[in-house]
């Protein structure tokens, strides 16, 4: 049994997800290990961004169980919690993302996201986009902005620590001489950056990035390795991205699912991933013959 | 990273720094010696000769304009000659043109003239407004704020004007209180009269039936007002941008109806009248024993009420813009800005954008509400008529000609439509056509209102507006 399987801290079982009569996605399971920079790959349209927006609750999917397990031994609660109608377990240690509204799935299941096309607050300075990330902390330090208004001590100290971590993040991705710009400022390149740091700002435990090295040019895209290695060594904090620059996902990813069609055509290591004939044939095509055969066996 | 550079520089010395680096920088392209130096004797020359030009123009107009003077005399039209008030205004001018050019200017000579376009003067002289301001933020605000104190006892302030600065203090209180829907939460609001006639409604039928004071109905009133923004909130969450415009327009005028037709609580289009004066501790501002003036040994005057009215509002208003100010730093007013800049990133991370969505509502209806307690103890006696759609369409004129988010902008747009308003009294049916050009004019010359930067709620080492270019609009 591979590692994501012994120790999955997200568990995705027989999730489809269909717009009308279009399947996106059909009967998908995998598992994203803890600790592992896990990545989804496939051609354009294999369904990719929409099984991250299932697991963000962005969608609601149409069939299947997102589980979000944050630690080893609430694993087995899981059964038990599906038959109940609750969302999360008392323990607040295994979600059912699935019916979690999205907002709830960032605040107490701490997955985190990025966006295909960066959605920074534009107006707003990196500073404050690194606030706002840390909205659900400052709020309950605010005592839910009354406390805030009355500039209680205990809030003070609250901002004085999202400060410090949002100070913390502008360093580890060189950006802290421009903290005071807005971001609709920076380079391409740093709002990437920025967008990962903003992510990083919630404290999650999975953070889900949807091509974050589109756009990016080699060095940059070196500079993200590193940065995604540190994320997960120094922050325990796993990693599933979605990438096309097959560089970065050769390099850092510890598991590969390839997606096409919106079915699982293979799942495995980097090393398995890449000599699985069936990824070659989603990648490269096939020959004629072979369609035409497949065509037979669908009844097309 | 060059960009960068110039522009680190181009904030050091203003705007006209950025003008001189983009100037070089053409040059540059245009292969000639970037950094060229002039000696100080040849740009005294190019001023001088600037200055003499600004003279002269300025002699062909006001000649005319200011020198000759039709007077009407028996037997018709006499010209009278004012010569002394032109060379003035030439001097003036020209003088004027050749300190500019000198000290303030600094520009190369031979350089292109400032006044590039009616939108580019607009925009530096407003930027370079913006940037005094920040610069002197604490000085002007308790010149302001000492100025309106002492205004009541000021030579001036008669009956007509303590009126004046009271409708002005509601209207930016008003203002102030949508901006926390639209300018922050980027929630177009059409409807926003509704709180204020709910919070005025509040305050008489509390007042009127139930025997409270001023200062007790008060809050009661803004309370109630923010829970009918709440009441709007919830079905319109899911609306965006042109629907949440209509939807929003439509209760406003809901509210209207329903006090007009629900005739036995709110007395319908006859309005309720005999809302109690406000008191001070229970002194009425009345002639007579037992009143303020009396037991105070003052001469009774009407306009000692007009005063207290004018300080509630004063320190209504000022509570408002602290409160609002104050609620910007917070996490609530932060991502308020956020969801207006964009809602989904919002979700993304944690933000609950339907409480989010319903506190912007509550805050500026309570806001709303408190206006409009004040309006009902002011008037007397409310009626459907104050609060038509047209009041709505005003304060959100209001908040788009002050700058979508900006304080300060708030109050020079309500100076503004006031004094258009008041100027224009006698050209009576012209009034609204020539505030309205007028409205188009500004909004053309700055798209985002009078002042359109934005402030950051946090810094780490310098606070640098953000330009309005950058920031979103908000759809809803």
């Amino acid at each position: 049994m591979s590692r994501w399987e012994a120790d999955p801290l997200l568990t995705v079982e027989h999730l489809t997800m269909r717009f009308g009569g279009l399947v996106a996605i059909n009967d998908l399971s995998f598992q994203v290990g803890r600790g592992d920079i896990t990545a989804i790959i496939g051609p354009n349209g294999a369904g990719k961004t929409t099984v991250f927006n299932c697991v963000t609750g962005f969608y609601k999917p149409t069939e299947g169980r997102i589980a979000m397990i944050h630690a080893p031994s609430a694993a087995g609660a899981l059964e038990p919690l599906t038959q109940s109608a609750r969302r999360f377990s008392e323990k607040r240690d295994l979600f059912l993302l699935d019916r979690m509204p999205d907002f709830e799935i960032a605040h107490h299941a701490k997955v985190a996201r990025t966006f295909q096309n960066i959605r920074l607050f534009g107006g707003m300075t990196l500073l404050e986009n690194l606030m706002v990330a840390q909205h659900n902390k400052l709020m309950v330090a605010s005592r839910f902005t009354i406390g805030g208004i009355l500039g209680l001590a205990s809030y003070r100290h609250g901002v004085h620590e999202a400060l410090d971590k949002a100070q913390y993040w502008l360093d580890r991705i060189n950006l802290t001489d421009r903290a005071d710009d807005p971001a609709a400022d920076l380079p391409y390149g740093a709002q990437r950056r920025l967008e990962i740091a903003r992510a990083m700002c919630t404290d999650p435990k999975l953070l889900c990035l949807d091509e974050p090295a589109a756009g990016l040019n080699p060095r940059e895209s070196a500079e993200l390795n590193a940065l995604l290695r540190f994320i997960r060594d120094d922050h325990q904090t796993s990693v599933l991205l979605i990438e096309h620059d097959m560089g970065v996902v050769m390099q850092i990813s510890d598991h590969i699912v390839v997606l096409d069609y919106g079915e699982k055509i293979s799942d495995g290591t980097a090393e398995m991933v890449r000599a699985d004939p069936k990824v070659i044939a989603a990648y490269l095509g096939v020959e004629d013959t072979e369609v035409e055969a497949i065509e037979q066996e669908v009844g097309a | 990273m060059a960009g960068r550079d110039t522009q680190a520089s181009a904030v050091d010395t203003g705007p006209v720094g950025a003008e001189i680096e983009e100037e070089r920088r053409a040059e540059a392209y245009a292969g000639e010696p970037p950094f060229k130096t002039e000696p100080v004797s040849n740009r005294l020359v190019v001023a001088l000769k600037d200055a003499a030009i600004a003279g002269l123009i300025t002699l062909a107009l006001a000649g005319p304009m200011i020198g000759l003077r039709t007077e009407t005399a028996i037997g018709g039209l006499s010209l009278s000659q004012h010569w002394l008030p032109v060379a003035v205004t030439v001097a003036v001018v020209a003088l004027g043109r050749l300190v500019l050019n000198l000290f303030v200017w600094n520009r190369a000579p031979g350089a292109p003239s400032p006044v590039g376009g009616v939108a580019d003067v607009g925009g530096r002289g407003a930027a370079s407004l913006a940037a005094l301001l920040d610069k002197w933020r604490w000085q002007a605000m308790v010149l302001v704020i000492v100025f309106a104190l002492a205004m009541p006892f000021m030579p001036f302030a008669g009956r007509y004007w303590m009126d004046q600065a009271i409708v002005v203090l509601t209207y930016c209180m008003l203002g102030w209180g949508l901006n926390i829907v639209v300018g922050l939460a980027g929630l177009l609001d059409l409807g926003y009269v509704a709180f204020y006639a709910v919070g005025a409604y509040s305050f008489a039928l509390l007042a009127t039936n139930f025997d409270l004071g001023f200062w007790v109905c008060l809050p009661m009133a803004g309370l109630l007002a923010a829970g009918w923004g709440l009441i709007l909130g919830f079905p319109v969450l899911r609306l965006r941008g042109d629907y949440l415009a209509i939807v929003t327009l439509a209760f406003g005028e809901i509210i209207r109806i329903i006090l007009i037709n629900w005739y036995d609580l709110t007395n319908g289009p006859d309005g309720i009248s005999g809302i109690p004066r406000p008191t001070l501790f229970g002194i009425p501002f009345e002639r007579g024993e037992g009143g303020f003036a009396d037991l105070f040994g003052l001469e009774y005057e009407p306009i000692q009420r007009i005063i207290y009215l004018y300080y509630i509002i004063l320190i209504l208003a000022l509570i408002t813009n602290l409160v609002t100010l104050r609620l910007r730093r917070l996490p609530v007013g932060r991502a308020w800005e956020a969801l207006r800049e964009d809602e989904i990133a919002c979700r993304s991370l944690g933000i609950n954008t339907t409480n989010t969505k319903l506190t912007a509502f509550a805050i500026g209806a309570m806001f709303g509400g408190f206006a409009g307690s004040f309006f009902a103890t002011r008037q007397g006696f409310i009626s459907p008529e104050s609060f038509t759609a047209i009041e709505s369409f005003i304060i959100l004129a209001v908040v788009v000609l002050g700058g979508l988010g900006s304080q300060l902008g708030i109050v020079i747009a309500v100076i503004f439509l006031n004094a258009a308003f008041e100027l224009l009294r006698e050209l009576q049916e012209f009034r609204m056509l020539i505030v309205g050009m007028a409205m188009v004019l500004i909004m053309v010359w700055r798209p985002r209102g009078l002042i359109a930067t934005r402030q950051p709620s946090v810094f780490l080492k310098k606070r640098q507006a953000v330009s309005a270019d950058l920031v979103g609009e908000g759809r809803g």
